[in-house]
């Protein structure tokens, strides 16, 4: 789509409303097409195509290794994979070759520019220590999106009392819980007004007790019917919430489908092990 | 009160000062009144059994000699710190090409005394400047005749070798995920550098840097070698003049732990404002 590709981050904030009538919207908001991810010779994914649809949120399980979190950073490319390719609403993020069977970002404002409509959740929520919980929030919308600094703030506070956070806005990260962390983490990706967020094991590192908090909070968002691909291994959360499940092995989609039929009745020996060995 | 609260909470590290009024009261603890009475005692034991009426007639090169002394120091300091955060920098990420002289930048002036970087600079390169009547006609040589030029630069190359050291280790202990959440929210290279590595770098080794600001100020004194009057150079004259041997140096001593203090101040009043404990 030519004309998306000339809109910038700020004239697509303005259009956010009208979004859902626009016959652009057929187009898939985030489009894996076969990626294959080397690190040296030890290649972790082989081969993985995945489309998220305006709405879907799709949870990707599998064991630790099996290439769910790279999969995740392929999209935005913190990770950048060594074939294949990425479309974000039909745009297709350009790389160019950098030595033998590497690739590197071809156009930086390009990455950028989608970057922004992403929202990344980490698992050890890499929150900016040296900012409180509301400088957090509005740092990318008025550093990077250009907002002016009332309306960010005003939106921060909004968010921050939407994930339970508004008495700690002031407060600095480092004097919060892991789940308090995350919940602010959640409000800082949304803040971009992200068409997809992704979620990379946001529970992972968190104290049991507090991953209800996190997942409550998540969960909310994939009921108003955000977009959402979402790596986990909480395997009762991603019933729950997901629309489409991805089981990954070995850098392989083992198998995919919706979360009742994987859960409940999974065709693969491995899956049905993996669900299996996490009760 | 507070203080206590504070304490006796289990498993709770005090994060915050004690209040105004609990800072009287420490000072009113039992071994902190005898040393403040031992101190009042030797000051008053100085200022009755030494001469001081010296004081009074040098009191206007003193206070020219303290002004330099500051002002070196800030300049120094300044300058050079501006140069340690490229110095560090490209020693973390830069190309090789960049790297090298940095890391032996850095190498030279750690591994020389400043004296002699000061006597090469000023005895060195300074009597060089004579020779070339291009520089004898240029607009730099009302400057380049003087001494401070040469000892405001030695400074500052010796702040910035040392400095730009620490700056590496700060910045490349940064935690590579809040970069990493920089770049995933769309940040330029620029904008990471300046909103979130710089002032996080910056933070983390604040108390390193208001020690090697102690250290600089001890440095200044080295300057009156190449006949620039600091504080120190103003005492020594005081010494020649009046044959007195101690109490002149008392003086400086005293000047010196001053500003020693006022700094020390400085960097507290710096690192109360962002709390990170740990880091």
């Amino acid at each position: 789509m030519p004309e998306n590709r000339a809109m910038n981050a700020d004239t697509r904030l303005c259009l956010d409303s009208e979004r859902s009538q626009d016959a652009e919207h057929q187009v898939a908001a985030i489009e894996v097409v076969d990626i294959h991810k080397y690190f040296g010779p030890l290649e972790v994914l082989k081969g993985i195509s995945l489309t998220a649809h305006d709405g879907d949120v799709i949870a990707i399980i599998g064991a630790s290794g099996s290439g769910k979190s790279t999969l995740l950073r392929c999209i935005n490319m913190l990770e950048i994979p060594s074939s294949g390719a990425v479309r974000v609403r039909g745009e297709e993020i350009a790389l160019k070759p950098d030595g033998p069977g590497r690739r590197m970002i071809a156009d930086r404002r390009q990455i950028q520019r989608i970057r922004t409509r992403l929202g990344m959740v980490f698992q050890s929520f890499n929150l900016w220590q040296h900012m409180t919980l509301r400088e957090n929030v509005i740092e990318v919308p008025v550093q990077v999106l250009g907002q002016s600094r009332k309306a960010a703030i005003e939106a921060a506070d909004s968010l921050l009392e939407r994930v339970g956070l508004y008495e700690k806005r002031d407060v600095y990260p480092a004097f919060l819980s892991g789940g308090q962390q995350q919940r602010a983490a959640i409000a800082r990706a949304l803040a971009i007004k992200p068409d997809v967020m992704l979620f990379d094991e946001p529970t992972s590192a968190l104290d049991p007790e507090l991953v209800g908090e996190v997942l409550t909070v998540i969960g909310d968002l994939a009921r108003e019917g955000r977009t959402m691909i979402l790596v986990t291994h909480e395997m009762g959360f991603a019933r729950d919430v997901a629309s489409r499940v991805v089981f990954l092995h070995q850098g392989v989609v083992e198998e995919a489908g919706d979360p009742v039929t994987i859960f409940s009745a999974p065709r693969s020996e491995r899956l049905r092990k993996f669900v299996g060995s996490i009760r | 009160m507070t203080t206590e609260a504070l304490e006796t909470k289990p498993g709770m590290t005090r994060l915050v000062e004690p209040a105004h009024g609990d800072a009287i009261g420490a000072w009113l603890r039992p071994h902190r009144v005898v040393l403040v009475l031992i101190a009042a005692g030797l000051i008053l034991l100085m200022v009755l059994s030494m001469r001081w009426d010296w004081l009074p007639r040098y009191a206007g090169q003193l206070c020219l000699g303290l002004w330099r002394t500051i002002w070196l120091l800030v300049a120094s300091v300044a300058l050079g710190f501006c140069f340690a955060v490229p110095l560090g920098l490209v020693q973390v990420t830069g190309p090789r090409l960049l790297a090298w002289p940095a890391r032996g930048f850095c190498t030279l002036i750690r591994g020389t005394p400043l004296l002699l970087q000061l006597w090469l600079l000023y005895f060195g390169v300074g009597s060089l400047f004579p020779q070339f009547p291009a520089i004898r006609d240029s607009v730099f040589w009302p400057y380049l005749r003087e001494a401070w030029p040469y000892g405001l630069l030695s400074l500052t190359l010796s702040f910035a070798g040392y400095e730009g050291e620490v700056m590496r280790g700060a910045f490349a202990g940064v935690p590579r995920g809040e970069l990493e959440a920089a770049h995933a929210f769309g940040m330029s290279r620029f904008t990471a550098l300046r909103r979130i590595w710089l002032p996080r770098a910056f933070y983390r080794v604040l108390p390193t840097l208001g020690g090697e600001v102690i250290l600089q100020l001890k440095s200044t004194p080295l300057v009156a070698t190449i006949t620039v009057v600091d504080i120190y150079g103003v005492i020594s004259h005081v010494r020649q003049d009046t044959y007195l041997v101690y109490a002149p140096l008392l003086f400086l001593a005293f000047v010196y732990m001053g500003l020693t203090g006022i700094l020390v101040m400085l960097v507290r009043f710096l690192e109360k404002r962002i709390p990170i404990p740990g880091a």
